[in-house]
C-alpha cells in the first residue's frame, strides 16, 4: 500500500513525457526567445497602424490625404497658416510644404509636394506596401511549393524540365526581370489582360503578382530539395502499400513535411518582397496614383530632401523597422523549427 | 573537370538564349503593346505606324526578328536605337561599363573589407554583448533599402552639412571617368560606393560569423590548437580559410548581378550614368534595341559569374567535385 503510494507521488511530480506536437514544441520555443518575441511585436504594432490608418486621417488629422490638398490651411501655434508656403525654397521661389509641427492633429511630419499630409499619408502607404509585401509573398510561396511538390514527387523528365526553368529566372537578375515585366505592363500597356482577367495598371495586384512571380525560384529551390529528402521514406512507402493516390501523397504525406521549410522562409520573403515593391515604387513602375506605398512617398520627397527631409526619411524608416523587425524574427522562427539550423543565416 | 566545364559552358549558352527569347516576348508579344506606337507616339497614323513598322522591320516574323537583332548586337555590332536616333547600341554600353564597373568594384573592396572585420570581431566577441550587438548592426544595414540610403547621404553631404568642412569635399552628383581626373573620380564615388556596400557588409558579416562559429567546432582546429599554433594563425589559415568558401561563392554570385545592371538604383540616385541607369531608362523609352543589347550584356555577366563561381567552388572545395 505504502509502495503504491509513492508511485503515485511520483508520477504526479514527474508526469510522463507526454508525446508533443512538433509544432507545440516550436511554438514553446519561439516563446522563450525575447528578442523574436520583441521583432513580432513591432511588426504587429506597425500592422495596427497601418491598418488604423483612416482612424487616423478621419478622427485625428481631419484631412483626406490621398487628395491633393495645394490651398488648404491648417493651425501651428494657434494661428492658420497655408499648408502649402510661398518662398522657402534655396531661391525663396515657388512653393514649399510645410514642414513637421509636432502636433499631431495638424500636419505632424509636414506636407508633401501636393500639400497631403505626411503622417497620414505613411499610414496608407503601409497598408500598400504591407499588402503587396504579405500578398506576393503568400502567392510565391503557395505556387512555388506547388511547383517543387511536383517537380520532386515525379521526378525524371519533370523535375528536370521544372528546375531548368527556375534556374533561368533564377538568372536573371531579379531587379531588371521585375523592373522589365513592371515598365511593360505600366508605361507601355494599360494593365494586363490574360483571357478573362484583366488586371488595371493602378491595381495593386499587379506589383503583387510580378514581385510573387520574380520570386518563385528562391522559394522553389530549399522546398524541393526538402521534398526530395523525404520522398522515399518508409512513411511515404507505407502509405503507397495502404493504396494512396498520387494526390493523397502529396498533399497529406509529403507537405506536412515541407511546410515547416515554407514557414520558415516567409518572414524572410515578407522582408525581400517589402524592399521590391519600395524599389519599384521608387523607380515610379510600382504602385501608381491614386494609391501610395512607402516606396511612391520617397519618390514623392525626392525634390523635397534638402527643404523638407521628412517626407523621405519618415517611410525609410518605417521600411527600415518592418524590414528589420520580420528579419529578426525570420531568425527566432528558423531557431524555432530547425533546432540544428541554429547557426546557419541564410535559408 | 574537362566535361564538367564543357558542360557549364553549354549550359550557359542555353540559359542566355532563353532569357534573351524570354524578353524579346515580353517586350514584342504581350498583349497590348505595340512597339511601333512606342516609337511613333501615341496618336499617329496608321499610314506612319505601317511606315515604321517596315522602317523597323517591325512587319517580318517574330523568330526573323530576333534573329536580325541578335545578328546585329553579335556579329555586325551596328545595332541602332529607337528612341536616340542613330545612337548606336553596343559602342553606348561599351561606354557606360566603366562607371559601373568603378562603382561596383570599389563598394566590393568595401563590403569584403567590412564584412570580414563584422564576421571576424563578431565570432571572436561570442558570449559577449558586442556579438548581438553587431548582428543588430548588421541586420539594419540589409534592412534599409539602398535607394533611400543613398538619398539620405545625398541629404547629409550635397545638403545642410555640405558647406562645412566635413564634407565639402564631396562634388556634386554624376560621375567623372578614371581617365579624366582620378581625384574627381575617387571623390564623386566615395558616397556611392559606401552606400552601395552597406546591405552586403551586413550580409556578408552575418554569413561569415555563422560559418566562423561552424568551423571553429571542427576537428581539425581543435587539431591545429593542440599542434600549438597561435590563435591568429589557426584562424587565418585554418578557419578563416575553410569559411570563406561560402563567401566567395555569394561573392561572386552578388558582384555578377551588380556588374550586370543590379546597381542600378544606386546609379539612378547619384546620377552615375552606368549600364543600369542605361537598361532602366532603355526600359522606360520601351527602347528595344538597347533594351535587348543591355540584357543580353547583364545575362552575360550573371551567367559568366555563375559558372566561374562552379568552377572556383569545385577548386576549393575538393568535396564537392564531380567525378
Amino acid at each position: 500500500m505504502a509502495l503504491l503510494e509513492t508511485v503515485e507521488v511520483d508520477t504526479e511530480l514527474r508526469p510522463a513525457i507526454a508525446g508533443r506536437n512538433p509544432w507545440a514544441l516550436a511554438a514553446r520555443r519561439l516563446r522563450r526567445n525575447r528578442i523574436a518575441l520583441a521583432a513580432l511585436g513591432l511588426f504587429v504594432l506597425i500592422v495596427i497602424l497601418c491598418v488604423a490608418a483612416p482612424l487616423y486621417a478621419n478622427d485625428v488629422a481631419h484631412v483626406n490625404p490621398l487628395v491633393p490638398n495645394l490651398n488648404g490651411h491648417t493651425i501651428v501655434n494657434g494661428k492658420v497658416v497655408p499648408v502649402m508656403q510661398q518662398g522657402g525654397g534655396v531661391l525663396h521661389l515657388g512653393e514649399t510644404p510645410i514642414g513637421p509641427t509636432g502636433d499631431l492633429s495638424h500636419y505632424f511630419l509636414g506636407a508633401d509636394s501636393v500639400g497631403r499630409d505626411v503622417a497620414a499619408l505613411l499610414l496608407y502607404g503601409g497598408r500598400s506596401s504591407l499588402i503587396i509585401g504579405v500578398g506576393s509573398a503568400v502567392i510565391c510561396s503557395v505556387v512555388a511549393t506547388v511547383i517543387a511538390l511536383i517537380a520532386g514527387f515525379f521526378g525524371g523528365i519533370v523535375d528536370a524540365l521544372l528546375s531548368r526553368l527556375m534556374d533561368v529566372i533564377w538568372a536573371f537578375p531579379l531587379y531588371l526581370l521585375a523592373i522589365s515585366i513592371s515598365t511593360e505592363l505600366l508605361t507601355h500597356s494599360s494593365g494586363f489582360q490574360v483571357g478573362p482577367v484583366h488586371i488595371s495598371a493602378s491595381s495593386l495586384w499587379l506589383p503583387t503578382t510580378i514581385i510573387a512571380f520574380v520570386f518563385v525560384p528562391y522559394v522553389y529551390r530549399p522546398v524541393r530539395g526538402q521534398v526530395l529528402s523525404v520522398v522515399n521514406k518508409e512513411f511515404v512507402e507505407a502509405a503507397i502499400a495502404q493504396g494512396a493516390g498520387n494526390l493523397r501523397l502529396i498533399f497529406s504525406e509529403i507537405l506536412p513535411n515541407v511546410v515547416s521549410t515554407v514557414i520558415v522562409l516567409m518572414p524572410l520573403m515578407i522582408a525581400l518582397t517589402i524592399l521590391t515593391e519600395s524599389a519599384l515604387s521608387f523607380l515610379s513602375i510600382g504602385v501608381q496614383p491614386p494609391n501610395v506605398s512607402w516606396g511612391t512617398i520617397i519618390q514623392d520627397g525626392t525634390d523635397l530632401i534638402y527643404n523638407r527631409p521628412w517626407v523621405s526619411l519618415a517611410p525609410g524608416i518605417m521600411i527600415v523597422f518592418t524590414v528589420l523587425s520580420l528579419n529578426v524574427l525570420g531568425d527566432g522562427v528558423r531557431d524555432a523549427l530547425d533546432p540544428r539550423a541554429k547557426l546557419r543565416v541564410e535559408g | 573537370m574537362l566535361t564538367f566545364i564543357i558542360r557549364r559552358s553549354l549550359w550557359t549558352v542555353l540559359v542566355l538564349f532563353v532569357i534573351t527569347v524570354l524578353v524579346f516576348i515580353i517586350f514584342f508579344k504581350t498583349p497590348g503593346v505595340d512597339p511601333a506606337r512606342a516609337i511613333a507616339g501615341r496618336n499617329s497614323s496608321p499610314a506612319i505606324l505601317a511606315e515604321i513598322r517596315a522602317q523597323f522591320g517591325l512587319n517580318k516574323p517574330l523568330p526573323v526578328q530576333y534573329a536580325l537583332m541578335m545578328k546585329k548586337i553579335f556579329i555586325s555590332r551596328d545595332l541602332v536605337s529607337y528612341s536616340n536616333q542613330g545612337v548606336r547600341v553596343v559602342p553606348e554600353i561599351a561606354a557606360a561599363t566603366p562607371a559601373t564597373l568603378s562603382l561596383v568594384f570599389g563598394a566590393a573592396v568595401l563590403w569584403v573589407v567590412m564584412a570580414i572585420g563584422i564576421g571576424v570581431a563578431a565570432a571572436l566577441l561570442r558570449g559577449t554583448i558586442l556579438d548581438p550587438l553587431l548582428m543588430i548592426l548588421a541586420l539594419i544595414g540589409v534592412s534599409a533599402p539602398v535607394f533611400w540610403l543613398g538619398q539620405v547621404a545625398n541629404m547629409i553631404t550635397q545638403g545642410g552639412l555640405h558647406g562645412t568642412f566635413l564634407f565639402s569635399w564631396v562634388p556634386p552628383l554624376g560621375y567623372t571617368p578614371l581617365t579624366q581626373d582620378p581625384l574627381l573620380w575617387f571623390r564623386g564615388l566615395v558616397i556611392p560606393w559606401i552606400t552601395l556596400s552597406i546591405a552586403y557588409a551586413g550580409l556578408y558579416g552575418r554569413v561569415l560569423r555563422a560559418n566562423l562559429i561552424e568551423t571553429q567546432n571542427e576537428d581539425f582546429v581543435r587539431t591545429a590548437h593542440a599542434k600549438g599554433l597561435t590563435d591568429g594563425r589557426v584562424l587565418r589559415r585554418h578557419t578563416l580559410r575553410t569559411s570563406m568558401i561560402t563567401f566567395a561563392s555569394l561573392f561572386g554570385l552578388d558582384f555578377g548581378a551588380l556588374v550586370a545592371g543590379s546597381a542600378l538604383l544606386t546609379e539612378v540616385v547619384f546620377g552615375i550614368h552606368g549600364v543600369g541607369y542605361l537598361t532602366y531608362q532603355a526600359f522606360t523609352n520601351l527602347d528595344l534595341p538597347t533594351i535587348m543589347a543591355t540584357v543580353v550584356y547583364g545575362a552575360f555577366f550573371i551567367v559568366l559569374a555563375n559558372a566561374i563561381v562552379d568552377i572556383v567552388y569545385a577548386w576549393l572545395d575538393p568535396r564537392i567535385r564531380p567525378e
